[in-house]
């Protein structure tokens, strides 16, 4: 792509005929150019290569399930496994609240509100993005190298070859594993970080329990746990098709696997944040319809 | 010599149409503006096997990748008993692969499965036999290539090249194909294991009523089991206007074939590429 507008974007000037690799040689503000042009190009051909790939991945979830022996695998893996690790940074992350948190409503003697502060920002927002996180770290990376491997040990080939659509036999069955086992790992994450956080508040602050429980009750609505657990199914869909679609791109050798392994964790969190920051201001727009008079803590 | 090739193997389709399993009509791969196969015109018989040769980076991967629609072709069109390649359905061209094998360089089984399964593996995808039949046949493709039923049980990583190769080759024919496709069948096995497998390909053709296509380095392998080779070369060291195509022909007649790049290569004689390569290809 680079080589040929290096060429041709530097015209070879009247006075210096003759002397031809001189005049050739594109100046630094061309070749600055030609990268962002060529960044450019790769990262909107990337992305209709992605939306192609997920398009393909829809098709065949649609025209064909996966056979329930593939999908078992891939729920015990991404479900049951992840269970663990969900629940014990859960766990951590609603202590952590509370140790962050105490200080400064202690200092204006809102201590007692602690419940709502937490198992808002639980159920709401840290709940769904740590599941989703972990997913992506544990899951995801696992992804992409699997396929990578496959890719590379042309095994996604053998696939093809012996009349099975790869899409169809290894993205779907991913794709419906985190899809429909995220909302559980958020459910788990939001619940552990519950207790972690009333454990750390009550038994180790010593906050009121009525208090606490009282105040989490009043402002943490059921909406609050439905907005999180739907993101949950976006940021689970999103995962899946980002670590098989670079899985399935995999560069030759153990240094593409590795790499694909990595885009696939980067990329994905990304995505979640974003797809988080737009989520998050349509489910508002939809909460404010719902109820005009909304909710505060303070 | 090519021009003259060519206008044989038109004669040939044209005579003789219902024998062609495999047409390939001005075929051209062009990747990130890298020309690898550039107006290649071949036809391959039913029951022939043909073995194409070249050395690395001559596009012969590529042509055999494009021979079972994994690479579809930049121009021209690759004709499966007629129909093509590109213009098929991904529903039809599902299909059509039931009716080819492929044996791959590393085998490419598949590690999460036994060998069994994998075997079992385009039986299943196709439903075509109940669990019995499944059983009957894997173990009788697994005794073809000599080996016990041990095996079956056996996963991947456990087993030996030679003894990967031979279950891919179990897996390709599970379906009797009409087409099997050996990439580079013998590369990095000992020479006792590399017979083995080249007296396989020829068992194979005994047993079933196929048309092979072996692509191979391995002039032993050429000379054993082909009846008819084709020597590749790559683009980018041919002068325009010069046919991809150096040799085709019986494997008797590589030794004499009039192109020095042919002999060359047969002999395995470095000659001028030493110098060629120091200049940077």
């Amino acid at each position: 792509m680079s080589e040929p507008l290096a060429e041709t974007a530097q015209p070879v000037p009247n006075g210096s005929r003759g002397r031809r690799s001189e005049a050739a040689e594109p100046g630094v503000f061309v070749l600055w150019i030609t990268s962002w042009g060529s960044a450019v190009v790769d990262g909107v051909s990337t992305v209709g290569d992605i939306a192609i790939f997920a398009h393909r991945m829809c098709v065949w979830m649609f025209t064909r399930l996966p056979r329930r022996g593939t999908l078992m695998i891939n729920f015990y893996q991404v479900g049951v496994l992840s269970l663990p690790v969900v629940a014990l940074t859960g766990t951590f992350i609603g202590m952590v609240l509370a140790v962050q948190s105490y200080y400064q409503f202690h200092e204006i003697g809102l201590e007692n509100r602690l419940g709502a502060v937490i198992n808002m920002s639980l159920v709401r927002e840290l709940g769904p993005v740590l599941a989703a996180t972990m997913l992506a770290g544990r899951v995801g990376s696992a992804m992409a190298a699997v396929l990578g491997t496959m890719r590379v040990t042309e095994q996604i080939d053998a696939l093809t070859t012996m009349g099975a659509d790869p899409i169809h036999y290894l993205v779907v069955p991913r794709f419906l594993a985190c899809i429909l086992l995220i909302p559980a790992l958020t459910i788990m994450a939001d619940f552990m970080g519950i207790v972690g956080g009333y454990f750390y508040s009550v038994i180790i602050l010593g906050i009121d329990h009525a208090a606490y429980l009282h105040n989490s009750r009043e402002f943490v609505g059921g909406f609050d746990l439905f907005s999180g657990i739907f993101k949950s199914i976006f940021f689970g869909g999103i995962i899946a098709i980002v670590s098989c679609y670079q899985g399935f791109n995999c560069e030759a050798g153990a240094e593409g696997v590795g790499k694909a392994a990595t885009s696939a964790f980067v990329y994905s969190f990304v995505m979640i944040l974003a797809i988080d920051l737009f989520l998050n201001i349509g489910l508002d727009a939809v909460y404010y319809a719902f109820y005009p008079q909304g909710s505060s803590i303070l | 010599m090519n021009g003259l090739l060519d206008c044989e193997m038109e004669t040939a389709h044209e005579t003789n149409d219902t024998d062609a399993l495999l047409r390939i009509e001005h075929l051209s791969v062009i990747f990130n503006k890298q020309e690898v196969l550039k107006d290649l015109n071949l036809t391959i018989q039913r029951g022939q096997t043909i073995a194409i040769i070249g050395e690395s980076g001559c596009g012969k991967t590529v042509f055999m990748k494009t021979l079972v629609g994994l690479i579809r072709p930049t121009e021209g069109r690759v004709l499966f008993d007629n129909r093509s390649l590109s213009e098929t359905s991904p529903t039809d061209l599902a299909k059509i692969r039931r009716r080819f094998g492929f044996v791959f360089q590393n085998a490419a089984l598949f590690d999460s499965m036994t060998i069994f399964e994998n075997i079992a593996f385009p039986l299943h995808q196709h439903e075509v036999a109940s669990a019995s039949d499944v059983r009957e046949r894997v173990m009788k493709r697994l005794s073809e290539v000599g080996l016990s039923k041990d095996v079956a049980k056996k996963y991947p990583a456990e087993l030996s090249g030679g003894m990967r190769k031979r279950v891919g080759l179990a897996r390709a024919l599970i379906l009797k194909p009409e087409l099997v496709v050996y990439d580079e069948p013998t590369t990095g096995l000992d020479p006792i294991m590399s017979d083995v497998i080249n007296e396989l390909i020829l068992d194979t053709r005994r047993r079933y009523p196929v048309t092979s296509v072996v692509v191979t380095h391995d002039m032993h392998t050429a000379r054993k089991v082909a009846d008819r080779v084709l020597m590749l070369y790559p683009r980018r060291r041919l002068s325009d206007g010069e046919s991809q195509v150096l040799f085709d022909g019986p494997p008797s007649d590589l030794e004499h074939a009039a192109d020095r790049r042919v002999r060359q290569f047969v002999r395995g004689e470095a000659g001028e590429r030493l110098s060629e390569m120091a200049e940077g290809d």
